[in-house]
């Protein structure tokens, strides 16, 4: 058995799961962010959560092409996501990547689409209050020095600081903060689109920036809510020599290695 | 009386010169598009409150935001001296409140005189700041020569503003006690009822009501040349960081403004809605290019930038050398709206038929807009709730949709996205994924 079920598989057998988890075109596609979907879907068959996926039917929100200016292309790809999640009828989503979750939840309203979205950081958070999911006790973060990044968009743009925070503290991890963290978090530099493009001319690249700033701390691990900043964060620890000796994790992955 | 003329007419001439620069703007702010505005008009009043009143965001960073609170709070207080000075000089009367208010006159100028100390103090670390630890942000490109002799001369001005205060309550005070009838007793001030015996003490009457006048005219001379000065300074702050904080946009700050009217475009062009067989055959232009097609909340907001660049030291394209600075921005925004409003003024250009040739990418490069990441850390970073990012993405909607330009990185997103429905061009189908290890 597959570890994600579509809707389409869903409704042919005549049920509604609780809740559409929304890949994303990293999470879909890129090598790094697949392990962090299949971690999200592995917790969600632990727990016990009817849970679907749009499949071949998901498209890409439109994040980067709006935010290159190109409004055409995401009113385009933005109603033809509408029109699938409208038909099936979706009223929740839940999704690992903070631009699609930023989209979905604050742009898609105005096109006719209309849903209660949530990060994966907030829907693991309520699945541990709830008691639907148990971490081990003296799990493998316990004690662990690790730093944690807020992305520009579950953090700035969405004011979600504290649902990634209270699990780091469920996983008994020792947080210590980089000097730019939360409202004032330094961006990996991926975003507005430039995950696709060439840097413009500069003395540093951004995600080189922010590693430095994260390798202060000292960290065993430097942890992420985004798979764009993972992919940055990552190519900064390269960069610097550190990725033999610093893991780069999104808050799913912790979760998954020490459920109890 | 004499003095009373004079005065009314440097009122009057004041008047007529600030009431030009003030209108200019007024008229410049609305050559922008109109704005909606959405969300709960409470909040709209919270913020302005906290964050114009309150200087809330300033206590971001707690030493500037101390220092400028003394000046902030001695600015608003002096109000109540300078009411009384208008009254004075133009009836010709003397502190035309004391008699009237008693001890509580004298605990007002007393408080006025404490904060104007604290507020000298801060004038010359902010001075020191600027000139002698040259605080990076003060130092960018965009700051180079006007920019930052303005900032000076502001700073001096307000040197010379608690000059004048000291002077006239310090010769006052020396005045009060040599019995003669214009200079009635006022109760001891904190600072002058030491400080004028100690630099005036030994001056002759005569003297020292020269000094006193000295003051007094110095202090209101300065404070209506401040009022003609703001409109040409990055100074206005002061006025339009109320209204600015008023009308900041309210929803989160990772939601970008739709454009309808390329979602009708999209929907008829999908099937979804019918075409509209009034609407014009030719597509109008899409983003902003110019003051003209930003919204006047976009020009309000130029002109609220009091150019301190928290945005630009907190934007990570320009943190790592990256030529985007999104203070530059703002004032780009500004000096365009000048230069437009000065030729609708002198009737050059007409606003229907306007065209001199440029718009606002002679101001900003394509290379700046593309720099940046719409992290929102310049929106965070504003004390005032300026939005630069908000312009960055209508001049990149201006390229991609009316210019057909943009960084041609950005093409293969763009096709990936149309044909595959993804953001990268892939081989495999999407859900390929769950069927692997």
């Amino acid at each position: 058995m597959p570890v994600a079920k579509t809707y389409a598989e869903y409704q042919a057998e005549g049920n509604t799961p609780e809740i559409l988890f929304w890949v994303g075109c990293a999470g879909s596609f890129d090598t790094r962010a697949q392990k962090i979907t299949r971690a999200l879907c592995d917790i969600l068959n632990h727990a016990g959560v009817q849970f679907a996926i749009l499949g071949n039917e998901e498209r890409c929100t439109g994040d980067p092409a709006r935010r290159a200016g190109n409004e055409f292309l995401f009113q385009m790809t933005a109603l033809m996501n509408i029109e699938t999640l409208n038909m099936y009828g979706v009223q929740k989503i839940v999704t690992a990547c903070p631009h699609c979750f930023n989209t979905l939840k604050n742009e898609y309203p105005e096109l006719g689409g209309q849903y209660e979205v949530i990060h994966h950081t907030q829907l693991l958070q309520e699945l541990i209050q709830t008691g639907r999911l148990k971490l081990k006790e003296g799990g493998s973060f316990k004690g662990k020095k690790i730093t944690y990044h807020d992305s520009c968009y579950l953090g700035r743009a969405n004011d979600v600081y504290e649902a990634p925070r209270a699990l780091l503290e469920a996983l008994d991890a020792d947080l210590s903060e980089m000097k730019r963290s939360r409202k004032n978090g330094l961006c990996c530099g991926a975003g507005g689109a430039q995950m696709w493009k060439e840097d413009e001319p500069g003395n540093k690249r951004i995600n080189t920036e922010r590693i430095d700033e994260a390798l202060e701390t000292n960290p065993t691990a430097v942890v992420a809510n985004c798979p764009f900043c993972i992919t940055m964060l990552q190519d900064g620890l390269k960069a610097r020599e550190k990725n033999e000796q610093v893991m780069v994790y999104d808050l799913s992955e912790m979760v998954l290695n020490n459920l109890g | 009386m004499l003095q009373s003329i004079f005065f009314l007419a440097v009122l009057v001439g004041t008047g007529w010169f600030a009431w030009k620069g003030y209108r200019r703007i007024w008229q410049n702010i609305h050559l922008g598009t109109p704005q909606a505005l959405s969300g709960d008009t409470s909040q709209r009043w919270k913020n302005m409150f906290l964050v114009a009143l309150g200087q809330q965001k300033m206590f971001k960073n707690w030493l500037p935001a101390v220092l400028h609170l003394f000046i902030y709070v001695a600015f608003v207080l002096t109000q109540i001296e300078l009411l009384e000075i208008f009254v004075d000089g133009l009836s010709g009367s003397h502190r035309f409140f004391a008699p009237y208010l008693g001890g509580l006159y004298t605990l007002a100028i007393s408080l006025i005189e404490i904060l104007s100390v604290l507020a000298l103090v801060a004038t010359i670390i902010f001075l020191a700041r600027r000139n002698i630890l040259r605080v990076p942000r003060f130092h960018k490109p965009e700051m180079k020569g006007w920019p930052f002799r303005d900032a000076n001369l502001i700073l001096l001005g307000e040197i010379i503003l608690i000059t004048g205060i000291y002077c006239m309550n310090g010769a006052d005070k020396v005045l009060q006690t040599r019995g003669l009838e214009h200079y009635a007793p006022t109760g001891a001030f904190a600072v002058s009822s030491w400080l004028g015996p100690a630099l005036f003490g030994s001056l002759s009457d005569g003297a020292l009501i020269a000094v006193e006048r000295f003051g007094w005219w110095l202090h209101i001379l300065t404070v209506f040349g401040f009022l003609c000065y703001l409109p040409y300074s990055k100074h206005l702050h002061i006025l339009l960081a109320f209204p600015n904080t008023w009308y900041a946009r309210l929803s989160p700050k990772g939601q970008m403004e739709n454009m309808p009217e390329v979602q009708k475009e999209v929907r008829i062009m999908m099937g979804l809605d019918q075409p509209d067989p009034n609407t014009p055959a030719e597509l109008p232009e899409f983003g902003a290019n110019d003051v003209f097609s930003l919204s006047w909340l976009n020009l309000l907001q130029a002109y609220s930038c009091t150019e301190c660049g928290r945005c630009t030291a907190a934007c990570p394209a320009n943190l790592t050398g990256k030529k985007l600075s999104p203070r530059k921005v703002m004032m780009d925004v500004r000096d365009r709206a000048e230069e437009v409003g000065l030729l609708l003024e002198s009737g050059q250009q007409q606003r229907d038929t306007f065209a001199d040739g440029k718009s606002l990418f002679d101001y900003i490069s394509p290379e700046e807009i593309h720099a940046c990441t719409t992290c929102n850390a310049c929106v965070e970073a504003c004390p005032v709730l300026i939005n630069p990012l908000d312009i960055i993405l209508k001049l990149r909607r201006h390229e991609i949709l009316t210019q057909a330009a943009g960084p041609g990185d950005c093409l293969s997103m763009f096709n990936a996205i149309e044909n595959n429905g993804a953001a990268w061009a892939m081989s495999e189908e999407r859900e390929a994924w769950r069927n692997q290890d």
